[in-house]
């Protein structure tokens, strides 16, 4: 059983940095950024626990998040695309259309 | 209900303390097979005329008058029939088909011909082919006349279904029946906004009286598991006394509604808005005349249940005396002629009321009003006929010389209603009184009372009409009417003078015994002959008076205002329409328009306030959505974190 506290603590710092980057940036390719140093803290916190544990299911899990992130770059940066094309701008503030 | 063969003629006694006939009737054979027909032919013919449209307009009228007259002439074989049978066999039911049956409850469409209902056959058949006939003349420039007789012969079929079914529920059907009729025939001139609401007005004021009757019907179903006459009267000794009582008292609303007694009278007055012919129909013969029969039918009821009894002749009293002074101060021939029939339905009801000691006086007194009720009210339609449809006696008078058939046939009618000796209603009315002396001091001073008031207003509508100085319009040329009026009109003259003959011998209250029981002697304080005499010298201080007041007076042609209270009472049908908009109308106004805006301001208030309020909160929520990615990326984190929270403090 080898102490892997150090590894969720940063994975938890990773995860708050992230965190407050998706809620206070406004640039949209740094917030899908931040949004990929969530995904890969809490790939970090999967590895850690299996490692704790001494089993394989947390690294499977995390080629899972990985497969999954890997697809939702795909569809996340074509979409940042093609509101830049069409506005000029990437600011997720900026595309608030769909409201009350 | 299973229709005996059995012959046998029993007296229930257990119980109650009278003996009470039982009906339980022997099947049909001969000519009684076809007692159907008396109702099918009517009906028959009214299918016809109101199916066959403009197709039926040129011969429509005869056609009605011909089933009737069809059904008049099987009538009178059958009374012939049952004249020749002995008394134990004078009950004859007919099984037409089952109606319905609901578990054990079943009810069968089944006729029972008895010598009550024998009587009533002759009187509504024979009365209205008359009647019929002569509105081949009084409707002949009607366009709409085929229709007018299609209704009259559906009329006759309802009161005929009314008289001949055995059960209690095909009483219903026939009452309901005559109830629609009477509706149509009155609003026959619709056009008329006043005989639209006064159809609309007798048929409202008829379903409060049906109201009873349906609950008395269900009441008996309910305490005997049958509403067959013979079924209830076999098992009418044995219910409580208050059953008995509410049936009783409930019939007698039915009762009261059918045949304009008080408090349900106020349809009849205006219901004069219908042709004559009509009214002589509703008002003599038939209609009105449904309670009478009721009551007299449900003897059995009410043999059981004197507190209900003692209702009827209160109720027949007050009738009495109420339509006696609304007659004497109308100026309208058709409204005195209808105060009188509420007067003399009034007479009936108080024999009825009084037990065996007047059932078949009742059925007497019905029989000659028919007659002579019929006979007047022909008479009075013949007088409108011949000054232009004018109804006001104020615009008549000396009428005797330009209608003398007319005339003459009233007054034959005239003197039966206020019982001159030898008249028909001499005869039948002396002997309502002598039962009501008998009962009651009180009662029997009311029916002698009425006497003399009836005497007096009927006075004074003949010397209006046919006596006093000639006060018509100058235009107006008063003439006799056609052939096909006045021979009717003879015919019931003849039978108002005759038809006091039923008592020859005590034939009526023979004949009706197998249905109403043995008429009971009451001791009477004074014989009998003097009694008679204090009657006659009644009546004819009512026609002394008349004479003084309405005879030996100029009659002015428009109605003195300066008049005393009792009056403008009378005139005012004694306030009836004031009573009931007082005690039902307003009240139920303002009921019905507190129940709206309880239902406008609080049950919708609730609903709506509820969707405003839902409504109000959504306003505000809406607001979250504002359209910025991190406000719901911070509503996310937001769940996730509750949701770590919410597992940390359950795995602690």
């Amino acid at each position: 059983m080898d102490d892997v506290t150090p590894f969720l603590v940063l994975s938890a710092i990773l995860f708050s940095i992230g965190c407050v980057g998706v809620l206070t940036r406004r640039n949209a390719i740094v917030v899908f950024m931040c949004v990929e140093l969530m995904l890969n803290a809490s790939n970090l916190a999967l590895v850690a626990f299996a490692k704790h544990h001494g089993n394989l299911e947390g690294q499977v899990a995390a080629f899972f998040v990985m497969v999954v992130a890997a697809a939702e770059v795909v569809v996340g940066l074509a979409i940042i695309m093609t509101i830049f094309r069409s506005r000029r701008s990437a600011s997720v503030d900026d595309a608030s259309l769909l409201k009350y | 209900m299973t229709l005996s063969s059995s012959t046998l003629l029993t007296s229930a006694a257990e119980g109650g303390h009278h003996s009470v006939p039982v009906v339980e009737a022997m099947s049909p054979d001969g000519v009684f097979s076809l007692l159907w027909l008396v109702i099918a032919l009517p009906l028959a013919g009214a299918v016809v005329l109101l199916v066959g449209g403009r197709l039926t307009d040129r011969w429509g009228h005869w056609l009605g008058t011909a089933t009737v007259t069809g059904s008049f002439v099987l009538s009178v074989v059958m009374f012939v029939q049952l004249l020749g049978r002995d008394d134990a066999e004078r009950q004859i039911g007919q099984h037409l088909w089952d109606w319905f049956a609901v578990g054990d409850f079943q009810v069968g469409m089944d006729l029972l011909y008895d010598p009550l209902s024998a009587l009533f056959l002759l009187l509504i058949t024979g009365v209205s082919a008359l009647i019929h006939l002569y509105s081949v003349g009084y409707m002949e420039h009607d366009p709409r006349r085929r229709r007018f007789f299609g209704y009259l012969n559906l009329f006759v079929a309802a009161m005929l279904m009314l008289v001949l079914a055995a059960d209690y529920v095909g009483v219903f059907l026939g009452w309901e029946g005559v109830g629609l009729a009477s509706y149509l025939l009155i609003g026959f001139w619709q056009h008329k906004p006043s005989a639209a609401a006064a159809a609309k007005k007798a048929f409202v004021i008829n379903r409060v009286g049906d109201i009873g009757m349906s609950l008395a019907i269900m009441l008996m179903f309910v305490t005997f598991g049958t509403t067959a006459f013979a079924g209830v009267s076999a098992a009418a000794g044995d219910a409580t006394e208050s059953t008995m009582t509410a049936i009783g008292l409930l019939l007698l609303l039915g009762a009261c509604g059918k045949s304009a007694q008080v408090p349900l009278q106020a349809w009849l007055l205006d219901a004069m808005e219908g042709p004559t012919p009509v009214s002589a129909l509703i008002h003599a013969a038939t209609m009105v005349t449904a309670g009478v029969y009721l009551v007299t039918r449900s003897n059995f009821v009410f043999e059981n249940a004197p507190v209900a009894q003692t209702a009827v002749v209160v109720v027949a009293c007050v009738t009495l005396l109420w339509g006696a002074v609304i007659g004497c101060a109308k100026d309208d021939i058709k409204k005195v002629l209808a105060g009188s029939t509420m007067s003399q339905i009034g007479y009936m009801m108080l024999a009825a009321g009084l037990g065996p000691a007047g059932y078949a006086f009742a059925i007497f007194h019905l029989v000659t009003h028919g007659f002579f009720k019929a006979n007047m009210f022909l008479g009075a339609g013949s007088v409108m006929h011949g000054t232009g449809d004018d109804v006001n006696m104020r615009h008549y008078g000396a009428l005797r010389k330009a209608m003398p058939v007319t005339f003459l046939t009233f007054a034959m009618g005239y003197l039966a209603i206020i019982g001159f000796p030898g008249f028909s209603g001499f005869w039948s009315k002396d002997k309502i009184i002598e039962a009501a002396v008998a009962e009651n001091y009180l009662v029997g001073a009311a029916a002698l009372l009425g006497a003399g008031v009836t005497a007096f207003y009927m006075t004074r509508l003949m010397l209006m009409t046919f006596f006093t100085k000639e006060r018509w319009e100058p235009e107006v040329h008063p003439h006799e009417s056609p052939k096909v009026m006045t021979v009717p009109l003879v015919v019931l003259a003849a039978l108002s003078v005759l038809g006091g003959v039923l008592l020859l011998g005590d034939w009526v209250t023979t004949w009706l015994t197998p249905v109403v029981g043995e008429v009971e002697h009451h001791e009477l304080p004074v014989p009998v002959i003097v009694l008679t005499g204090i009657v006659v010298v009644v009546v004819a201080l009512g026609v002394g008076l008349a004479v003084l007041l309405v005879g030996r007076r100029e009659v002015p042609r428009e109605a003195p205002q300066d008049v005393s209270f009792v009056t403008r009472a009378a005139r005012s049908d004694l306030y009836g329409d004031a009573i009931n908009d007082g005690l039902v109308v307003r009240p139920g106004g303002v009921l019905v328009r507190g129940l709206v805006a309880t239902d406008a301001r609080g049950v919708d208030g609730v609903v709506e306030g509820g969707a405003g309020l839902v409504g109000a909160l959504s306003s505000v929520l809406r607001r979250t959505q504002n359209g910025y990615v991190r406000t719901y990326a911070l509503s996310v984190l937001g769940g996730a974190v509750i949701l770590v929270l919410a597992m940390v403090a359950v795995t602690w």
